[in-house]
């Protein structure tokens, strides 16, 4: 595995993306992060802490699982794994910003939009994103990216976090 | 780990991570029943065919609701609504289900085996939702879901299953999956319901109900299932009651944390008083919640495997 993004990178990284989101969201009042199961909900409450420092508000934060949502069930071997959602606040007119580790071919994000509408009718939807490994099959983008990292399909993007696996690290991986 | 079963036919042939996966995945399905929209579309496409040839409201309308907060299209088949009263075999009724592409076939039937039965013979995931006297292989999901939930564990804890093990499926199923995460299990009742062969199944058989009810830290109780007797196993009604029904007197010896479990429909006055029944440590209407997250975790995972032969998969 060839690292691409280290520990100390990846603070600088997530404080980058939490001032620009800050920044298209003044005042932040009704904004809301929502991380996907599993890494996108620590990304989540890390933005969400780096945002307290700077504004002086708390955002309120949720998770999200999108199994229950994928479009892939009938085409996968075993079923995924279903985590925890929690979204302890209403979303009917909410600032949404969604939360993944890695961007791909945007069907998590399509999942993940479904989903949300299933829970209210947010004002508006944003998605900031660690790694955008491009190959999108959807008409998806993000708002904010913490690296562009162009790849083959022969390669695999593997994000670590000290939340889940110890160590904050993002690195690349042929397949 | 993955799961690899395409049938849900008995807690016996499970593994212990296997159990644990269900668990887990009911744990997170449960909150879909707490949003406002009570749905999401996991199973959008699929259909899912309840066929119930015995009596039983609880767990059909369970099964039913769990299928259709997972968006599968639901029909469902009852002995008096189906040509099983015009002779028909429980095979050609099947097929004849099958031949409509169903996905799933959710089968209760009087006979043991008979989902093992229909899993060798049809396409369609099967799934037991109660075979005779074998087993009941959801009750027990959701009763262990709900015991580890409510008291944080499995492993240790003393379970006490009390009334008629002979003819419940609710006691084998329980008994299966109990055990086989480290609980102490005891089962307790008049001598012609609780037969010395349990043994063999690894738990403690007792005629001392007070001692029993004092170290239990769950007391689940079973009806007296009148329909599967054809002869008397005790003198009447009144005297099974009194000497073992959870009554007032009784439950003051239980300890303060118990949970008082019955998988439904209760007989008050006989094995449960009304008081024990409504009192805060009876969490029977919550095993009623509990089944449908529990039962949704199922048909989810279920769906999740392809193939034929998924079934002979052992975790």
């Amino acid at each position: 595995m060839t690292t691409i993004l280290q520990a100390e990178a990846m603070q600088r990284v997530l404080s980058r993306m939490a001032h620009e989101i800050v920044e298209q969201n003044t005042p932040v009042e009704g904004l809301a992060l929502i991380g996907l199961q599993t890494r996108g909900v620590f990304l989540a409450r890390r933005l969400g802490n780096k945002m307290r420092e700077i504004t002086g508000h708390e955002v309120p934060n949720g998770s999200l699982d999108i199994s229950m949502y994928r479009d892939d069930l009938s085409l996968r071997g075993s079923p995924p794994t279903v985590k925890n959602t929690d979204i302890p606040f209403g979303l009917d007119d909410k600032n949404v910003v969604l939360v993944d580790d890695v961007l791909f071919t945007g069907r998590s994000v399509r999942a993940a939009m479904d989903a949300l509408t299933d829970f209210g009718r947010p004002r508006r939807i944003q998605l900031a994103i660690l790694i955008d490994r491009g190959h999108r099959e959807l008409p998806i983008r993000a708002d904010y990216v913490g690296k562009n990292v162009p790849t083959s399909l022969k390669e695999r993007i593997q994000v670590h976090m000290v939340e889940e696996d110890g160590v904050d690290e993002v690195g690349i991986q042929k397949i | 780990m993955n799961w690899t079963r395409k049938h849900l036919l008995t807690i016996e042939e499970l593994t212990v991570e296997e159990i644990i996966l269900v668990l887990d995945t009911a744990a997170s399905f449960k909150e879909v029943s707490t949003r406002t929209i009570k749905k999401v579309p996991a199973l959008r496409g699929k259909t899912v065919v309840s066929l119930f040839l015995e009596p039983s409201t609880r767990t059909r309308i369970s099964f039913e609701l769990a299928a259709k907060r997972l968006s599968a299209d639901t029909l469902s088949i009852t002995t008096q609504a189906s040509s099983i009263t015009k002779g028909e075999t429980l095979k050609d009724t099947a097929k004849n289900i099958e031949a409509m592409n169903a996905d799933f076939v959710i089968l209760r039937h009087s006979a043991a085996g008979s989902p093992k039965f229909l899993a060798d013979r049809l396409h369609a995931s099967i799934l037991n939702a109660g075979d005779g006297a074998h087993e009941h292989p959801t009750q027990a999901l959701l009763d262990v879901f709900t015991m580890r939930e409510k008291l944080g564990r499995i492993a240790g804890l003393n379970v006490l299953i009390l009334g008629d093990i002979l003819f419940s499926r609710v006691a084998r199923s329980n008994i299966w999956a109990l055990t086989k995460l480290g609980a102490n299990v005891t089962l307790c009742g008049p001598t012609t319901l609780v037969p010395p062969i349990f043994r063999s199944l690894g738990v403690k058989l007792t005629t001392d109900l007070d001692s029993a009810l004092k170290d239990a830290d769950v007391i689940n109780l079973l009806r007296i299932q009148h329909e599967r007797q054809r002869q008397t196993f005790f003198p009447s009604i009144g005297e099974y009651s009194r000497m073992f029904g959870l009554n007032p007197e009784r439950f003051r010896l239980t300890k303060p944390e118990v949970l008082i479990m019955h998988p439904g429909p209760i007989n008050r006055g006989v094995e449960i008083a009304s008081e024990v029944a409504d009192s805060p440590r009876s969490v029977i209407l919550e095993q009623v919640t509990n089944g449908l997250a529990v039962r949704m975790a199922v048909l989810f995972l279920l769906n999740g495997v392809q193939g034929p032969s998924a079934d002979s998969g052992a975790g």
